[in-house]
C-alpha cells in the first residue's frame, strides 16, 4: 500500500529509506517522482544518475534505469549516457558537496557544453552521511564537525555557478515549496540544454543540530519564513531581503544542445554515403 | 572477396584502428602524451561509424563518460597515460565491481608524477593490477608492435565484453609512437564477441544473476526496458546494496572467478627458442622487441637463450612460468622499471631457477646489447 | 453541508513508513493529525480537507490520500 505516485515510481520494497527522521530528501525525491508523471515521461527512458552522499541514495529508490557512481562524478557518468543514448532522458541527484566540491569541475563543465541534461542538487549545506563536516554550502560562520570554531569558507550559490559557466535552465525550490520544485524540476526536464535546480533540504540530524537550527519542524519553518520567490522579491527593497535567500527560476534561455550538435557530425557522414 | 588494407601507421592509431573494428562507438577521454594521437584519431573516426566521441574535462571525467557509454549499450574506451592512469584509477575499480565492459589503455611513460612525458617506460605494470583499491579482478595487455596493438585492442575488447571487465592495454611510449607498415585484416578475418544480452523479460532480469556453471551475467543496456540498478556498493544479484558478508564474498568470489576459471582463453603468450633454452629473458612491450634481437644474436653464438614474452600480463601467466622456471636454469626479466613483474616471475618460479632484473626506469629504452651483456654475465 | 464532509476524506498512514518527523502533523491547515507513540496518527479526520499537504511534505511517503486509482 502506498500512494499512486510512489507505487509508480519507486521501488517500494525499499522502502523505507536511509535517510534519518525529518530529513528533507524524501520530499525532494518525490518531487523530482512528480515532475516525471507530470510529464508522462516513459520510465524505461528515464535515467538517473547520482554520485556519493545522502542524496545520491535516491536512485536506488526510484523505478527507472539507475546508476549510483562515484563521488562527485555523476554529470561525467550521465554525460556518457546521454551522449551514447541521446534519447534518454537524464537526470542527475547530486548533493551539495558531491556536485560542488568534488564534483565542482564536472559541474562547470557539463553547464558549458549544454548537454541535456537535468542536475536536482539536494542541497542539506552539509556533509551528511559522513556525519556533519562543512560543505561548500555551509554558511560562512555556522558549524561543521570539521569547522568546530565556525566555517570560514564562503558558502557557492549552485545556480548561479552552472548560470554562470553556461546551463540554460536555473532554479532554486525547497523542501518546503514542494510544489513550486515539481514545477521547477518540469521545467529543467523539458529544457533542451543543461538544467540545474537546487532543492533546499533540510538536515535536522546534522546540520540542523550543529547549528542549533531545532526540529524538522523549525527548519521548515525557517525554510518557509526565508525563502522569497524571486519575482517577489524584485519588488521588494533591499532591506526587506536581508538574511533571506531567493526560489524560483533563475535563467531560462536557448542555446546549442551538445547531443544535438554531435548528432549534426554523424548526420554529415552519414549524407556523404 | 577479402580486403586488406596494408598502411604505415603508428601504434596508436592501430590502436584506435583496432578499437573501431572491434566495434568501439563511444570513447572519453582527456589529452595527454603519448597517448592523445588514441583521442584525435578516435575524434576523426568515430563519427564516420556513427560512433561518440567526446573530450572530457579531465581524466576522471574521460573514463567516468566511457562506463556511461557502455552501460547505454556502446562498446567504450578510453586512453591515457601515467598521471592520467593514476587518476583514473577509482573508476576502475568502479568498472570492476559494477562488471562494465570498458577498455583502458594506458600508454606508458616515465615516472612518478609528471616525470618523463615523452619517454617510454613500463612502470605502471603493478598499478594497473593495484592500482584501485580493494580486491578486484583485472585484465592487462601488453602489445609488442603497431600489428600487434590492432590485434591485442580488438583482443581487449572482446574480453571485456566475454568476461564484463575492464580490460587494461598496456602499452608503451615506443609502441604507441613507433611507426610501421602493417596490414589490417578484412572485418570478416576478425572474430567480435558481443557482450551477453539477457533473454529473460525485464520482469524477470536480476542484473547480477548467473545461471548454473556461469559466472559472466548477461547485460541489458540503460533504454532497453530492463530498468535496473548499477551501484559501486557491494551488491547482490539484484544489484541492490548490500551489508552481507555472505553477499560480498559471495560477490568477489564470482568477480575473482570469472577470470581465474577461464585462464586458457585469457592467457597469451609468445614463447621464442625457449625449446632448449637454458637461460630466458622475461619481456613485454615495446622490451620485448629488443629481447628478441638479442636473443637471436646469442642463439649465432650458440648460447641457448629463448623469450618468454607475456602478451596477457594481468593475470600472470603463473603456470607457464612456473614450467620455465623448472625447465631452465635462469630467467632473466628485461622490463623498463625497477622491478615490477620480477617480484612475479621470483614468486611463482618458488626458486627453481636464478631469477634476475635488467630493470631502466630513466626513459632510455632497454637495448640489445645490454640484454646480450646480461645473458653472458648469467652464463 | 457540502458533499465533502459527507464523505470522509480517504487519508491513510502508513505506519511502519512513519518516522516521526512531525512535519505533516505541524503543516496541516485543517489540525487532523497528531502524534502517538512517536507515529503520526488521524485525530480528527472530519476536518480533513484533502489537501494534499502533509502527503507532499512527508519525506518517508507514510502520509496520503488514498482514493481509488480510477480516480486519477
Amino acid at each position: 500500500m502506498a500512494s499512486k505516485l510512489i507505487k509508480d515510481y519507486f521501488r517500494t520494497d525499499k522502502l523505507p529509506h536511509i535517510w534519518c527522521p525529518g530529513c528533507g530528501h524524501g520530499i525532494l525525491m518525490r518531487s523530482v517522482a512528480q515532475a516525471i508523471d507530470n510529464l508522462g515521461l516513459d520510465k524505461d527512458k528515464v535515467c538517473i544518475v547520482s554520485g556519493i552522499g545522502c542524496s545520491s541514495r535516491a536512485p536506488g529508490y526510484m523505478d527507472f534505469n539507475t546508476l549510483h557512481t562515484t563521488h562527485g562524478r555523476a554529470l561525467a557518468f550521465a554525460t556518457g549516457v546521454k551522449l551514447a543514448r541521446p534519447e534518454l532522458e537524464v537526470i542527475v541527484v547530486t548533493g551539495d558537496g558531491d556536485c560542488a566540491a568534488i564534483g565542482g569541475n564536472h559541474l562547470i563543465h557539463a553547464a558549458r557544453r549544454n548537454i541535456n541534461i537535468t542536475t536536482v542538487v539536494f542541497n542539506n549545506n552539509i556533509y551528511g552521511m559522513t556525519g556533519g563536516q562543512y560543505s561548500p554550502t555551509t554558511p560562512t560562520n555556522e558549524f561543521g564537525t570539521t569547522a568546530p570554531y565556525g566555517n570560514i569558507d564562503k558558502p557557492f550559490d549552485i545556480p548561479a555557478l552552472a548560470g554562470a559557466a553556461g546551463a540554460t535552465y536555473t532554479a532554486r525550490g525547497t523542501a518546503y515549496h514542494a510544489k513550486q520544485l515539481t514545477k521547477l524540476v518540469e521545467k529543467g526536464i523539458k529544457n533542451k540544454g543543461f538544467s540545474l535546480i537546487e532543492g533546499i533540504s533540510i538536515c535536522p540530524t546534522y546540520y540542523g543540530r550543529k547549528n542549533k537550527k531545532g526540529s524538522a519542524v523549525d527548519m521548515m519553518n525557517w525554510l518557509k519564513d526565508n525563502a522569497v520567490d524571486i519575482k517577489v522579491a524584485e519588488k521588494l527593497p533591499k532591506e526587506k531581503l536581508e538574511g533571506k535567500f531567493l526560489i524560483g527560476e533563475f535563467k531560462n534561455t536557448t542555446e546549442p544542445e551538445y547531443t544535438e550538435e554531435y548528432m549534426k557530425i554523424i548526420e554529415r557522414f552519414q549524407k556523404e554515403r | 572477396m577479402k580486403s586488406r588494407k596494408v598502411k604505415l601507421m603508428q601504434g596508436n592509431e592501430a590502436c584506435v584502428e583496432g578499437a573501431i573494428a572491434a566495434g568501439m562507438r563511444f570513447y572519453g577521454g582527456y589529452p595527454i602524451t603519448p597517448s592523445t594521437e588514441i583521442a584525435e584519431i578516435s575524434a576523426v573516426k568515430l563519427p564516420a561509424v556513427g560512433g561518440k566521441f567526446i573530450q572530457m574535462e579531465d581524466e576522471i571525467g574521460g573514463i567516468a563518460a566511457a562506463i556511461g557509454g557502455s552501460l547505454a549499450g556502446l562498446k567504450s574506451m578510453t586512453a591515457t597515460s601515467g598521471p592520467g592512469f593514476s587518476l583514473k584509477q577509482e573508476n576502475l575499480g568502479y568498472a570492476a565491481i559494477a562488471e562494465i565492459p570498458l577498455v583502458v589503455v594506458n600508454v606508458q611513460r616515465g615516472g612518478p608524477s609528471t616525470g618523463l612525458p615523452t619517454a617510454p617506460a613500463q612502470g605502471d605494470v603493478m598499478q594497473a593490477k593495484w592500482g584501485t583499491h580493494g580486491d578486484h579482478p583485472i585484465i592487462a595487455l601488453s602489445p609488442s608492435s603497431v600489428r600487434e596493438t590492432f590485434d591485442v585492442t580488438v583482443r581487449a575488447f572482446n574480453l571485456a565484453e566475454k568476461y564484463r571487465t575492464p580490460v587494461v592495454i598496456l602499452t608503451d611510449e615506443v609502441v604507441g609512437h613507433m611507426r610501421e607498415k602493417i596490414e589490417i585484416p578484412d572485418p570478416s578475418e576478425i572474430e567480435i564477441i558481443d557482450r551477453k544480452k539477457p533473454e529473460v523479460d525485464p520482469e524477470n532480469y536480476l542484473p547480477y544473476e548467473v545461471k548454473d556453471g556461469e559466472l559472466v551475467p548477461p547485460m541489458a543496456a540503460f533504454g532497453d526496458g530492463y530498468r535496473f540498478h548499477v551501484t559501486g556498493l557491494t551488491h547482490d544479484e539484484t544489484g541492490f546494496p548490500s551489508n552481507s558478508s555472505e553477499i560480498a564474498e559471495a560477490l568477489l568470489n564470482r568477480l575473482m572467478n570469472k577470470i581465474n576459471a577461464n585462464l586458457d582463453d585469457i592467457l597469451d603468450y609468445e614463447e621464442f627458442m625457449c625449446d632448449d633454452a637454458e637461460i630466458v629473458v622475461f619481456s613485454y612491450g615495446s622490451t620485448a622487441r629488443s629481447a628478441k634481437s638479442a636473443v637471436k644474436k646469442l642463439r649465432e653464438e650458440g648460447i641457448k637463450v629463448g623469450l618468454f614474452r607475456p602478451i596477457t600480463i594481468w593475470p600472470f601467466p603463473e603456470e607457464k612460468v612456473y614450467e620455465l622456471s623448472k625447465k631452465v636454469k635462469s630467467i632473466i626479466v628485461a622490463e623498463m622499471n625497477l622491478g615490477q613483474l620480477v617480484l612475479e616471475v621470483e614468486r611463482v618460479s618458488k626458486g627453481n631457477c636464478k631469477v634476475s632484473h635488467l630493470g631502466k626506469a630513466n626513459g632510455e629504452v632497454i637495448t640489445p646489447n645490454e640484454i646480450v651483456s646480461r645473458v653472458k654475465e648469467v652464463l | 453541508m457540502s458533499k465533502a464532509i459527507e464523505k470522509k476524506a480517504n487519508l491513510q498512514i502508513k505506519r511502519d513508513l512513519c518516522k516521526g518527523c512531525k512535519i505533516c502533523v505541524q503543516f496541516c491547515p485543517k489540525d487532523v493529525l497528531t502524534m502517538e507513540g512517536g507515529k503520526v496518527k488521524i485525530k480528527d479526520i472530519e476536518k480533513c480537507i484533502e489537501c494534499g499537504l502533509c502527503e507532499l511534505r512527508c519525506p518517508d511517503y507514510a502520509i496520503f490520500l488514498g482514493g481509488s486509482e480510477d480516480e486519477e
